[in-house]
C-alpha cells in the first residue's frame, strides 16, 4: 500500500511540475509584464523594480529560481498587492474557498444521492420525470444566473419577512454560507443525480438483487442494504475531481456574493499578469487536485474491496 | 486443379413462396433509421425546432429588426419592454425661477415644524423637476429627499438629494429622472439637527425631449416651425424588449449577441471536433509508438489549467483597435479543447480496427483509404455527432463565463454573457436586463442538451442514457 501511495505521489509530482513549467513559459510568452499596469514610472525606478523582482535576469534563470523556491515552499511576493506574500494570500483566502466548497459538496452529494435514489424508486412515474426535468434545467442554466437568482431570492425573503434573515453578500457567519453553497453545489448535484440514477438502475438488474428477492427479504431491506449501498460506489469515484472542481471553480459565486475566496484573487492575478500569484495558485491548485484524486482512489479501495487499487496502476 | 469461376448459371432467383419471406418494407439506411427514431422522440424534435428558430433569430433577425445594437437612446434608459412611448417636446430645461422668501430669524427652533407650502413650480418632466416651499422660522438650512414609494415615517424619506442654505427655498432636481411618481420630502435643519416633521409632495414626472434632440433623431419634421412642435407629444423609438442601462435596444443586442454566442458555440466545437477526429484517427489507426507519443501530447494539453490558458492565449493573440475579441476566444477554445475528442475518436478507432468486418474487408483486398472512409469514419460518426451536440452547450457556457468575468468579447460587441454581466448590476431595479439574455442562454443550452440526448438514443441503443 505505501509503495503504491509513493508511486502515485511521485507521478502526481511530475504532473504538477509539468503544469507549472507550461504555465511559467506560457505566462512569460504573453506580451507585457506585471509592472506595465503601474503608472508610468521613470526608467530608473523600473530598473530597480525589475531588479527587486528578479525580472532583469534571463527567463530561464527566473525559471530555475522559481523551481528552487517552489521546492522550498516559497512562492515569492505579489506584484500587485505590495508586501503580500503569495503564501499569505493562499493561507488567508483558500480556507474560505475550501469551507464554501466542502459545504457545497456536502449539499451536492446528499441531494444527488437522495434524488437519484428517488428517481430509481419511482422509475417512469411522476417524481422521476419531475426530478430529471429539474436536473436538465440545472445543467442548462449558467452558474452566474443561479447566483443572481439566489441573491434575489434572499432579498425577496428578507423583505417578505420584514427582517434580514440571511445576509445578501459577504462572509463570516454560517448564515453567509448557506445560499452561496447551495448555488455552487447545484451543478454537481444535478450531475450526481444522473449518475446515481443510472447506477441504481444498473444495480437493479444484478443477480444478487434477484437472489435477495428470492430469499424473501423485504423490499425496504433490498432497497437500502443491497441496491443503494452498491449504487453509491460510482458516485464516490467522481467525488475527487468534484471536490477540486467545486473548491477551485467557485469564482462566479465568490464574485456575486462578495466572498473573499482564492478564486477571485486567481482571476485578478491572471488579468494583471501577476506572475508570482499566478504561479503560486496554479501549483497549489494542481497539488490539491492531485492529492484529492489519490485520496479518493484509496478511499474507494476501502469501500469496495473487490477493487484492488494497488494493482490497478500499470 | 482448375480455379473455379462462378457463372450466371450457378445462381437462380429465389422464389418467394411463403408470405413471411417477403420484404415489403423499404430498406432503410443507417441515417434514415436514425432520423426515423429521432422523429419519434418528441423532446428531441422540439429541441431541433428551437435550434432552427435560434439560427433564424440570429441570421435573419438583424435584417428584420435593423436597429443598431450600439446606439444609445438616452431618453429611454433601462426601460422595460414597450411598444413605443410618448414624449413632450420642450425647447429648453426650465430654469429654477427665483422664489421670494427670505429666511425668518427666530430665537428658538421648533423641531416639530415642517416646511409649509411645498409645491411644484412649472411642469415636472424628465429633464427637470422644480420644487419650492416656505421658510421655517429659525431654520439654518433644508434637507431634500426623494423617494419612489410613499414615505412611512421620518426615517423612510428615501434618497437624500441635497442640503440647502437658509435662504434657498427652492430646488431643481435633474438627477436620473424617470417617468414615474416621486415623493419629494423637505425637512428643516438647525445647527446640525434635523426637524422630525417633514412635508411630502408627490410629483408625476412626464417624459420630455428637447426640440433639438427630437429634430436630430427625426422624431419631428425639421421643416415645421418651433411653435407647431413645442408642447406636442411625439412617439419615441419603440423597444419591444426594452433597453439596457445605456439605453441600447435589448432586442437588437440579443440578436447580435446571439451571433457572437452561437458563432463561438457552434464554430469552436466544429473546428476542434474536426481536429480531434483527424488527430485521434491518425493516432488510433497508426497505433504503436506514434499513438503513444501523440496521446502523451494530448494528455499534456488536457492537464493545462483551462481558464488560465484560455485567458493567456487570448492575451497572447492580441487585440487590434476596434476588434471584438471573438477571434482570439475562438482560437483559444479550439487550441485547448481538441484533446477530448481526439481521445474519444482514438478509442473508437482502436476498437473498430479489431472488428471482424475490418478483417473481412482487408481479406478482400481493401486499401487503407477505403477502410478509413468506408468503414471506420462512418462508424465513428455517430459518437462524434453526439459529442458535438454536447460540446456546443459547453462552448456557449465558456463564452458566457469569460464575457461575464470581463475577459470575453470587448464592449460594445454584445454577447449573451456580457449582457448578463451588465444585467446583474441592474438586476434589482430592472430585472429584464438580466432575464432575457439568461433565458436565451438557458433555452439554447437546454435545446442542445435534449437534442444530444435524443441523437444518442437514436444512434445506438447501446449508448442509451438510461435503461
Amino acid at each position: 500500500m505505501s509503495s503504491y501511495i509513493a508511486k502515485r505521489l511521485f507521478s502526481g509530482l511530475i504532473t504538477i511540475w509539468f503544469i507549472a513549467t507550461a504555465t511559467f513559459w506560457g505566462m512569460h510568452a504573453v506580451p507585457g509584464d506585471p509592472l506595465m499596469n503601474d503608472k508610468a514610472v521613470s526608467p530608473e525606478i523600473r530598473a530597480n523594480l525589475e531588479r527587486a523582482y528578479g525580472l532583469d535576469k534571463p527567463v530561464y534563470q527566473q525559471y530555475l529560481l522559481f523551481l528552487r523556491n517552489s521546492v522550498q515552499g516559497d512562492f515569492g511576493i505579489s506584484f500587485t498587492q505590495q508586501n503580500r506574500k503569495v503564501n499569505d494570500i493562499i493561507a488567508e483566502h483558500f480556507p474560505v474557498s475550501a469551507t464554501l466548497g466542502v459545504l457545497a459538496l456536502l449539499f451536492a452529494a446528499a441531494g444527488g444521492i437522495l434524488f437519484g435514489a428517488l428517481t430509481a424508486l419511482f422509475r417512469d412515474r411522476m417524481p422521476d420525470f419531475l426530478i430529471m426535468f429539474l436536473v436538465i434545467i440545472a445543467v442548462s442554466v449558467p452558474s452566474f444566473v443561479f447566483a443572481a437568482l439566489g441573491q434575489l431570492g434572499i432579498l425577496r425573503l428578507n423583505s417578505a419577512v420584514g427582517a434580514s434573515l440571511l445576509p445578501v453578500a459577504g462572509w463570516g457567519t454560517v448564515a453567509h454560507m448557506i445560499v452561496p453553497a447551495l448555488v455552487l453545489g447545484l451543478g454537481t448535484m444535478a450531475y450526481l443525480t444522473r449518475l446515481m440514477r443510472s447506477s441504481m438502475l444498473e444495480v437493479a438488474d444484478k443477480d444478487y438483487i434477484r437472489t435477495a428477492r428470492a430469499k424473501g427479504l423485504t423490499p425496504q431491506r433490498i432497497f437500502f442494504k443491497h441496491q443503494l449501498r452498491n449504487a453509491i460506489l460510482p458516485v464516490v469515484t467522481v467525488l475527487g475531481p468534484a471536490i477540486a472542481a467545486i473548491t477551485t471553480g467557485g469564482f462566479v459565486v465568490e464574485l456575486v456574493f462578495a466572498i473573499p475566496g482564492l478564486g477571485r484573487y486567481f482571476v485578478q492575478a491572471v488579468q494583471q499578469l501577476d506572475y508570482t500569484v499566478i504561479m503560486g495558485t496554479t501549483v497549489f491548485y494542481g497539488a490539491f487536485l492531485v492529492l484529492m484524486v489519490i485520496a479518493v482512489d484509496i478511499v474507494y479501495g476501502f469501500i469496495d474491496p473487490r477493487i484492488q487499487v494497488t494493482k490497478s496502476v500499470s | 486443379m482448375n480455379a473455379y469461376t462462378p457463372s450466371a448459371e450457378d445462381f437462380e432467383p429465389l422464389d418467394i413462396a411463403r408470405e413471411g419471406d417477403r420484404i415489403d418494407r423499404p430498406s432503410l439506411s443507417y441515417w434514415q433509421d436514425v432520423w426515423r427514431r429521432l422523429k419519434s422522440n418528441r423532446r428531441a424534435l422540439i429541441s431541433l425546432y428551437i435550434v432552427i428558430f435560434l439560427l433564424l433569430f440570429t441570421l435573419a433577425g438583424p435584417l428584420v429588426w435593423s436597429v443598431d445594437p450600439a446606439l444609445q437612446d438616452l431618453e429611454q434608459i433601462s426601460q422595460p419592454p414597450n411598444t413605443g412611448r410618448y414624449a413632450r417636446v420642450i425647447d429648453r430645461v426650465e430654469p429654477l425661477p427665483p422664489v421670494n422668501t427670505r429666511p425668518i430669524p427666530a430665537s428658538t427652533f421648533d423641531a416639530s415644524l415642517a416646511p409649509a407650502g411645498l409645491r411644484l413650480l412649472g411642469s415636472a418632466n424628465s429633464e427637470s423637476v422644480n420644487i419650492a416651499w416656505d421658510a421655517v422660522p429659525g431654520a439654518s438650512g433644508y434637507q431634500i429627499y426623494r423617494h419612489e414609494l410613499e414615505p412611512r415615517d421620518a426615517d423612510d424619506l428615501g434618497l437624500p438629494l441635497v442640503q440647502l442654505l437658509p435662504f434657498e427655498h427652492s430646488y431643481q432636481d435633474r438627477l436620473g429622472l424617470e417617468t414615474r411618481r416621486y415623493y419629494y420630502s423637505v425637512t428643516a435643519l438647525y445647527e446640525g439637527r434635523e426637524s422630525t416633521a417633514y412635508s411630502t409632495l408627490a410629483v408625476d414626472v412626464e417624459q420630455a425631449i428637447l426640440l433639438s434632440e427630437a429634430r436630430f433623431r427625426g422624431l419631428v419634421q425639421a421643416s415645421l416651425p418651433e411653435s407647431e412642435t413645442l408642447g406636442q407629444q411625439v412617439r419615441l423609438e419603440s423597444h419591444p424588449l426594452g433597453t439596457d442601462y445605456l439605453g441600447r435596444d435589448m432586442l437588437a443586442r440579443l440578436m447580435w449577441g446571439a451571433r457572437t454566442s452561437l458563432f463561438i458555440g457552434i464554430c469552436a466545437p466544429l473546428l476542434y471536433v474536426a481536429i480531434g477526429l483527424v488527430y485521434g484517427g491518425l493516432a488510433g489507426y497508426s497505433g504503436g509508438r506514434t499513438d503513444d507519443v501523440m496521446m502523451r501530447f494530448a494528455d499534456f494539453v488536457i492537464a493545462l489549467p483551462f481558464l488560465l490558458f484560455m485567458i493567456l492565449f487570448k492575451i497572447a493573440f492580441g487585440l487590434g483597435p476596434g476588434e471584438s475579441g471573438i477571434g482570439p476566444m475562438l482560437l483559444a477554445l479550439v487550441l485547448l479543447s481538441w484533446p477530448a475528442t481526439a481521445r474519444l475518436v482514438r478509442g473508437q478507432v482502436l476498437q473498430i480496427r479489431e472488428e471482424a468486418y475490418i478483417a473481412a474487408a482487408r481479406l478482400m483486398g481493401a486499401t487503407a483509404p477505403y477502410l478509413v472512409f468506408r468503414h471506420i469514419l462512418p462508424n465513428v460518426m455517430g459518437v462524434l455527432l453526439v459529442s458535438l451536440t454536447f460540446a456546443i452547450p459547453t462552448a456557449i457556457f465558456i463564452e458566457a463565463f469569460l464575457s461575464f468575468i470581463g475577459m470575453g468579447v470587448v464592449p460594445p460587441t454584445p454577447s449573451w454573457g456580457s449582457m448578463c454581466n451588465d444585467g446583474i448590476r441592474t438586476m434589482l431595479s430592472h430585472p429584464h436586463e438580466l432575464l432575457f439574455p439568461a433565458l436565451l442562454i438557458s433555452v439554447t443550452v437546454l435545446a442542445f442538451n435534449l437534442l444530444g440526448d435524443g441523437l444518442r438514443d437514436a444512434m445506438d441503443a447501446r449508448m442509451r442514457s438510461d435503461s
